[in-house]
Formats: C-alpha cells, sequence, structure tokens
C-alpha cells in the first residue's frame, strides 16, 4: 500500500508539492529573521499573516487586481508590524504577551471582517502557475521547481534578497548590531528604536505577503484561522534555522515536505489515521524546538527592550 | 561651526582621519583649550550628581579625573558625551558654545569616549564594529574593504596592533579596548575620556596602553583618564581634577602633587592606604589546605586544574590573576557552593571537602563573595535581616521557629555603629544602599563571627577610598588575631600592600606563590599572563 508512495510521479508530485507549501513558511520566517535579528521577537505573525490573507483576499475579491491585492496585504502588515513595534518598543511591554495580544488581535478582527463583509466561504482566482519556458521543460526538475506561480518564486527569491540586507547593507549591520548589544548601538549614534520600528515594518510586510500567499496563491479561499497556527511554526523555524536566512530555508523546506507528505499520504487514501497525519508538522515543531538547544547565533538582546540607562 | 561639521563629515565618507596633515588634531596649537565646561549642574532624583562644576581639556593634554565613587565624574564625562543633559551650565569647544544632545553630537565636535564597559558588538568583526553607525561611501551597501584599509593606517600609525577581521568575541580584553580606541579614531576624534581604562588590563596590556596614549598626546590628541589609581595618575597625567560628592575639589599640576595630597584631596581627611612593613606577626599552624583541587566551570569546561595552597593562621595569602582564570570557581570550591572534581580541602587539619556550606560556616569558614549584589545579600532585605541571614537560626537569634527581633534589631545596631554602616535605619532595604556599605554589612557579618578562615574575593572592586581603607584595616586586624586569609584580588597594588605572600593563578593553575618582599608588579604580571620568567 505504501509503494504508491514511492512510484516517480508521486515522488515528484509530493516535491512540487513541497516546494510550494513552502512559500507562506518561508515568507513569514524570514521576516521574523528581521525582528528577531534586531532583538524584537514577534509572536504575533499569526495575527499578522490572517489579516494580511484577508485583505489580499477581500480586494481580489472585489474585482481588483491581484497585484493590489498582494499591495493591500503588504499595507496591513505594514500597519501591524508598527502597532507592535509602538507596544513593544516605545512601551516597552514584555515582547512575549504583547505579541499573543497582536495575534489574538489579528485573529478575531479578520474574523470580524470576514463576517460582516463577505459572510460565506467564496473562492477567487489567484495566482496562476508560470511555467518558466525551457527550464519547466525538464523532466522531473523542471516540474519540481519551476511550474509555480509567481509568489513562490518571489518566496526563493526573498531568501538571498534577506541575506543580502542582513550581511551586505549598513541597515543589516545596524539590524545585528541592535539585536547584539543596542547599548553599544546606541552610543555610535545608531537609534536603536528606530532600527527596531524597521524590522517591525519589515517582518509585518512579509508575514502578511504570508497569509497573502495562502488566500490568493495557494488556497484562494479565506476561511476564519485558515492559518491554522502556521505563524507560530514560523516563529518556531528562526529558532531552528539558528537566526541564519539559509537556515530558515532549510527549516521551511523540512516543514513543508511533511506537509506535501500528509496530504498526499492523504489523497492516495493510505490507511494512516488522518488526525496523526495532520498533527506531524506540530509534533515535528515540538521535537525541532526541543533538540535546538544550541542556540549559539542567538541575539543576545533577544525580547529584551532598551532603555538608555545608567 | 558650520564647516567643522561638514569637513567631519566628509571624513566620515570619503576617508578617514589621519594622524599626519589634514586632521584637526594637527592644527593645533599647544596648550589651547579644546574643551570647557562651566558651571555644570546635573541632578539626579534625590542626588545632586555634579554641583556647578568648571573642567577643561587642553590640546596635546593628559588630564586625569580623580574623585571616589559618586563623586560625579562619570557623571560629567557622560554630560560631555551627550549622553545625559546638564539642567545648568555651559560647554564650549575651540572657544565656541555647543550644546550635545546625543553621542553623535559629541562624535561631530571631535569627541570620543572609552567606556569601562565596552561598548561593542561580540558576534562582529573589528571592521564592523568600527563601521557600525558610520555613512558608507556606497550607501545602502556596506564599504568594509574601505574601513579596514583605513584601520591598518591608523593601527600602523598609533602602535594599536589589532586584526580588523578577527571577530570581537575572540579578542582579549586589551584588544577590545584598542577596537575601542580605534573606533573613537576612526571617527575623527580630537579628543578621548578613557573610564577607568586600566581596571581590566594586566600591567603590560597597561604599559602598552599608555605608549599609544602617550603618542597621541605628542598628535595634539587631548585626553581625559577617569581613574581612582593614584600611583598611575600620578605617573601619566599633565593635569588632575578631583571631584568629591559632586562639588570641584581643584585642578591641580601633576608635578606638585604627592599619592597622600592627592588622597587628601580626594576624601577630604587624611587616609592611611601603606601597610606598616615592620609590622611582623607571628605565623601560626596551617588552617586552610588545598591539595591537587579540581573543578569545572559553568560551562562544564575545567576552570581549576589541580591547585594546592596552603594559608596559615596571621596570614594574608592573596590571589592574583586575570578576570576569569579560575579565581572565582576557587572561591565557590571552598565556600563549598561548587562541587570539586577532584582534590580535597582542609580547615584546621579536618578534611571539610564533602561538608555543607552551612556546615564550614559553623566551624568558622567566612566568605566575602565577588558578587557582592548578588551572593553577598539579599536586595529586599532590611540590613537587619542580612546582617544574621547566616545565623538566624541560632539560638542567639531565634526561640523555637520565631525569630528574637528585639535582640536583632539590638545586634544589628551594633554592628552598624562598630563597622560604620552609613544606613538611615536597621529596616532600610539594603538595595538602598552604596556598594561601600554593602560591603560593610557583609564584613559585618562575616567578622563577627570571629572566623578562623576568610575568604575575601574582589572585596574592593567599585568602592570608594573610604570603604576600602576600612576594609583594609578589618582584614589586617583579623590576620593579627590569627585568622587566616585568602585574599582574591585583579589589583595587584591592593595584594602588594596587603598580604605577606601571592600566588599567581594562570588557567586554573597556580604558576607560583611568592613572598610579597621579594616580587614586583611586573613579575606578578608576567606570570598572570602565563610566562614564568624562569621556566622559559
Amino acid at each position: 500500500m505504501f509503494d504508491e508512495l514511492f512510484t516517480i510521479s508521486t515522488l515528484v508530485g509530493i516535491l512540487h508539492s513541497c516546494v510550494r507549501l513552502a512559500t507562506p513558511y518561508l515568507f513569514a520566517s524570514l521576516g521574523e529573521t528581521f525582528g528577531q535579528r534586531s532583538g524584537v521577537l514577534n509572536l504575533g505573525v499569526d495575527g499578522i499573516m490572517l489579516m494580511g490573507a484577508f485583505f489580499a483576499f477581500y480586494v481580489v475579491f472585489e474585482g481588483h487586481n491581484l497585484w493590489v491585492g498582494l499591495l493591500a496585504a503588504i499595507a496591513v502588515g505594514i500597519l501591524m508590524g508598527l502597532l507592535k513595534a509602538f507596544v513593544s518598543v516605545t512601551m516597552q511591554s514584555l515582547q512575549g504577551i504583547s505579541g499573543i495580544g497582536l495575534y489574538l488581535f489579528g485573529l478575531g478582527l479578520s474574523s470580524l471582517l470576514f463576517k460582516t463583509l463577505i459572510g460565506s466561504v467564496e473562492g477567487v482566482s489567484g495566482f496562476r502557475q508560470l511555467a518558466i519556458p525551457f527550464l519547466s521543460d525538464i523532466p522531473g526538475i523542471g516540474h519540481i521547481l519551476f511550474n509555480h506561480n509567481a509568489l513562490v518564486y518571489l518566496a526563493y527569491l526573498m531568501v538571498p534578497v534577506s541575506w543580502f540586507v542582513i550581511n551586505r547593507t549598513t541597515l543589516g549591520l545596524k539590524i545585528r548590531a541592535v539585536g547584539h548589544n543596542p547599548e553599544a548601538a546606541d552610543t555610535l549614534g545608531v537609534s536603536v528604536n528606530g532600527v527596531r520600528y524597521t524590522t517591525m515594518m519589515i517582518g509585518g510586510a512579509l508575514a502578511a505577503v504570508a497569509g497573502a500567499s495562502l488566500s490568493i496563491g495557494l488556497q484562494n479561499v479565506f476561511q476564519e484561522n485558515m492559518t491554522n497556527g502556521l505563524g507560530f511554526i514560523a516563529v518556531a523555524l528562526v529558532y531552528f534555522g539558528s537566526w541564519r536566512t539559509v537556515g530558515v530555508l532549510g527549516g521551511s523546506l523540512l516543514f513543508s515536505l511533511v506537509n506535501a507528505l500528509q496530504l498526499w499520504v492523504q489523497a492516495l487514501a493510505i490507511p494512516v489515521p488522518s488526525e496523526i497525519a495532520v498533527m506531524m508538522p506540530y509534533i515535528m515543531t515540538i521535537v525541532v524546538l526541543a533538540f535546538t538547544a544550541r542556540q549559539i547565533q542567538k541575539p543576545a538582546a533577544l525580547a529584551r527592550s532598551y532603555e538608555r540607562g545608567e | 561651526m558650520l564647516t567643522g561639521r561638514r569637513r567631519i563629515e566628509d571624513q566620515f565618507v570619503y576617508g578617514i582621519a589621519r594622524p599626519t596633515g589634514g586632521h584637526r588634531a594637527v592644527n593645533f596649537r599647544l596648550n589651547a583649550p579644546y574643551v570647557q565646561m562651566y558651571g555644570i549642574v546635573k541632578r539626579f532624583p534625590g542626588v545632586l550628581a555634579c554641583d556647578h562644576v568648571d573642567f577643561d581639556v587642553r590640546r596635546g593634554e593628559l588630564h586625569a579625573l580623580l574623585g571616589e565613587n559618586g563623586a560625579g565624574k562619570s557623571t560629567l564625562m557622560r554630560i560631555l558625551y551627550g549622553l545625559y543633559q546638564p539642567e545648568e551650565g555651559r560647554i564650549l569647544r575651540d572657544g565656541a558654545e555647543v550644546t550635545i544632545h546625543s553621542p553623535t553630537d559629541a562624535i561631530r565636535q571631535g569627541i570620543g569616549m572609552i567606556h569601562q564597559h565596552f561598548m561593542l558588538v561580540d558576534t562582529l568583526t573589528v571592521t564592523e564594529n568600527v563601521a557600525l553607525g558610520l555613512k558608507s561611501s556606497r550607501e545602502p551597501l556596506l564599504d568594509l574593504d574601505r574601513v579596514e584599509a583605513g584601520i591598518r593606517e591608523l593601527s600602523e600609525a598609533y602602535g594599536l596592533q589589532i586584526d580588523p577581521r578577527a571577530p570581537v568575541w575572540t579578542l582579549s580584553v586589551g584588544e577590545r579596548q584598542r577596537v575601542e580606541i580605534m573606533k573613537a579614531l576612526y571617527r575623527g576624534a580630537a579628543m578621548l575620556i578613557l573610564d577607568e581604562p586600566t581596571a581590566v588590563l594586566t600591567p603590560q596590556e597597561v604599559e602598552e596602553l599608555f605608549v599609544t596614549l602617550g603618542y597621541m598626546k605628542e598628535n595634539g590628541y587631548s585626553l581625559v583618564l577617569i581613574s581612582h589609581k593614584l600611583q598611575e595618575i600620578l605617573s601619566i597625567s599633565d593635569r588632575i581634577t578631583v571631584l568629591r560628592s559632586g562639588r570641584l575639589v581643584g585642578t591641580v599640576p601633576t608635578k606638585d602633587m604627592t599619592r597622600q595630597e592627592l588622597a587628601r584631596m580626594m576624601v577630604g581627611r587624611d587616609v592611611m592606604l601603606e601597610r606598616d612593613r615592620d609590622d611582623e606577626i607571628d605565623v601560626g599552624e596551617v588552617r586552610l589546605r588545598l591539595e591537587d583541587v579540581k573543578a569545572v566551570d559553568v560551562t562544564g569546561q575545567p576552570a581549576l586544574r589541580g591547585v594546592s595552597l596552603s594559608v596559615q593562621g596571621g596570614e594574608i595569602l592573596g590571589v592574583a590573576g586575570i578576570s576569569g582564570n579560575g579565581q572565582r570557581e576557587l572561591a565557590e570550591v571552598i565556600a563549598g557552593l561548587r562541587p570539586m572534581t577532584g582534590g580535597s580541602v582542609e580547615m584546621d587539619g579536618t578534611p571539610i571537602t564533602d561538608w555543607s556550606t552551612a556546615r564550614r560556616t559553623e566551624a568558622g569558614l567566612a566568605y566575602i563573595p565577588e558578587e557582592r549584589m548578588h551572593d553577598g545579600i539579599v536586595r529586599d532585605f532590611a540590613v537587619s535581616e542580612n546582617l544574621v541571614l547566616q545565623e538566624h537560626t541560632s539560638d542567639k537569634f531565634s526561640h523555637g521557629i520565631f525569630l528574637a527581633f528585639d535582640y536583632i534589631a539590638r545586634y544589628s545596631r551594633q554592628l552598624v555603629q562598630d563597622f560604620y554602616i552609613k544606613t538611615p535605619d536597621i529596616r532600610t532595604m539594603t538595595r538602598n544602599l552604596s556598594g561601600g556599605n554593602i560591603q560593610r554589612l557583609i564584613l559585618a557579618r562575616e567578622l563577627s563571627r570571629r572566623p578562623k578562615v576568610l575568604v575575601a574575593a574582589q572585596p574592593t572592586r567599585g568602592i570608594d577610598i573610604g570603604a576600602i581603607e576600612y576594609i583594609y584595616q578589618q582584614l589586617l586586624e583579623q590576620r593579627d588575631t590569627g585568622m587566616a586569609t585568602l585574599l582574591i584580588s585583579e589589583d595587584l597594588d591592593e595584594l602588594l600592600a596587603l598580604c605577606d605572600r601571592i600566588a599567581v593563578i594562570y588557567e586554573g593553575q597556580i604558576m607560583d606563590v611568592l613572598e610579597r618582599d621579594k616580587t614586583s608588579a611586573e613579575e606578578l604580571g608576567l606570570l598572570m599572563a602565563g610566562v614564568h620568567p624562569e621556566r622559559q
């Protein structure tokens, strides 16, 4: 029965799903990486994703262009990021608990807006598959890697872009410094709060795009709490990836592979209880976090608000 | 003003400040004041930290700023560096009034500061630390190659040996300090404020630092050295300004001063810091003996690799070493706070290796921990509670399960009086006392029990000279009554002043044990750096 899983066409299908399903993980966890590298832990990613998913969907549902929908999500994401920054950077509230608050806010507001503005489960036609000429014709690999919609490509493009911004720009240097020793950055005239506001906006925008990638890219519907805690897995992935973009990429692929497997196991009607299959990514999260105790790269000032002291 | 500002910003973008030609620090009129501060007033809640203080630094001058803790010297310099805003007063640079709202403003005025706790980002390289916060020549991208070239140039010019590509966490304390100086030089500083720069250095590193400072002075840099080490100030400064309780005591040329006179200016009365050289004391039996003691640190790495020491009654044995070479573990092992992985400890001939801390205390061991706020007291306990913390279950202080409040109160008042602990009341929260008074409290608690053996770890670190003097007296008095003292310190002057013998610890091993009268700071310094002159 399990041999059905190991035919070439099934394997290609699983890997294709894996590449595709990594999209929201990538956007969200890369965004979270920016925040954590600057010393701000944002547990509200899932709430921002829901808001982004809703607004992207709503704008498209109202008949606008997909890219306009994406921009709407980005705008909402930036606003949510600013809210998080105001609460945890300016007001210096505890970052963990204020993140949970942001999550609940996003969850509640997106559900409320959905009920009042749309009401029932509707579909939209989201980003279409965009096969890359020639490359997508390579047998196997071509389908796995080069036959996806624009948001999928964009997600993978964000990996080197994020790496470049963090490691090769003056902003990135400030982010790394502020996350590790805000006092030192402050004495050199770097605005600690300014940098943290910036990373919260970047993180918010990327989290919202992650949400949009679900509602107008992968699933093309909006439902209440449609992320199912994916945003929390994204936070865990940053730890898993030791705060490096490459690590985050690896973690995202690992999780989406487990996800793809469970989908295919269900699709092929292999007799594994579907509850077990659905639990897999969450079990993975716990196992992975339990074994990523080596926190070598951890930003020393993570989750600590900064106040110029004595 | 405006042209000056533009010029420094140009240096940010188009190249570094060069030590020869073009740099402002070179085009100086010798002895012209670079920065002047007049009538500076700064209040903190409940404290007048600076009370109409005047201060000035000339070009090509090393000006020492001297005072006890809380005298206002750091506050004054933090105002100059833009970290605090003064309530009153004027600041002039090159004769023109300036306002300094932030470190960025200070850097624009050519003022750099080397903080006592280094302001470096461990995970970044030297070059990245220097580049942090500067405008890049190709914004928004970094231009680390250019910065690196600049660092190499400056490091050659001023004898500041650093590898620009090394991550900061791999560097020694001395090297980190050089990175700090480099940061200021690269930003075109014409004046450097150094806050207790030698506190963390070995004598050899101090020597190198002074050479660099001397070279900077010749090149017209203005240097301010915040310190409380009298000897050091006397040997390298040109002028000295003394502050006491936020007020200016005076500014004097160094060549007219002696240690005694400086100490008097600083404290406001005569101070006895020297030990009488001819106070020969009868040394008794061995009271504390360590045999091949081994232990690991918090990360599980070996911290003590077979330490053997013995301390006799009526003797003070010093332990010298750069911090992090096993001193903390040594003290904790003797106090019974850290398990040993090998070896044995004996007190008065009885093995105490397996004894609990409480049992050791009862048997006559006293311990002054390095982290006095953390390990020495409970911050939110009243003074009286901290004074009886150790013996609160003894019959003296309790009846059954009840504390004997009246007796504790009487006893505490007596100790507060005997040990000159400055506190409004015995019910005052201990956290509100100054560092010096907290140390007196711990000393009172430990010494009032008439211990047989005392382990004192960094007992005078960060406390004012008045309290230090008192602690010295107490240690010597107790020694004379036959107590055996193990004094762990990073301050060589302190060890040379107090100890009968000095052991040097390096990477968890005792390099050598030397007679106080037959050694010197230089010899100890080499041993502290792991170099044994006779075994080379």
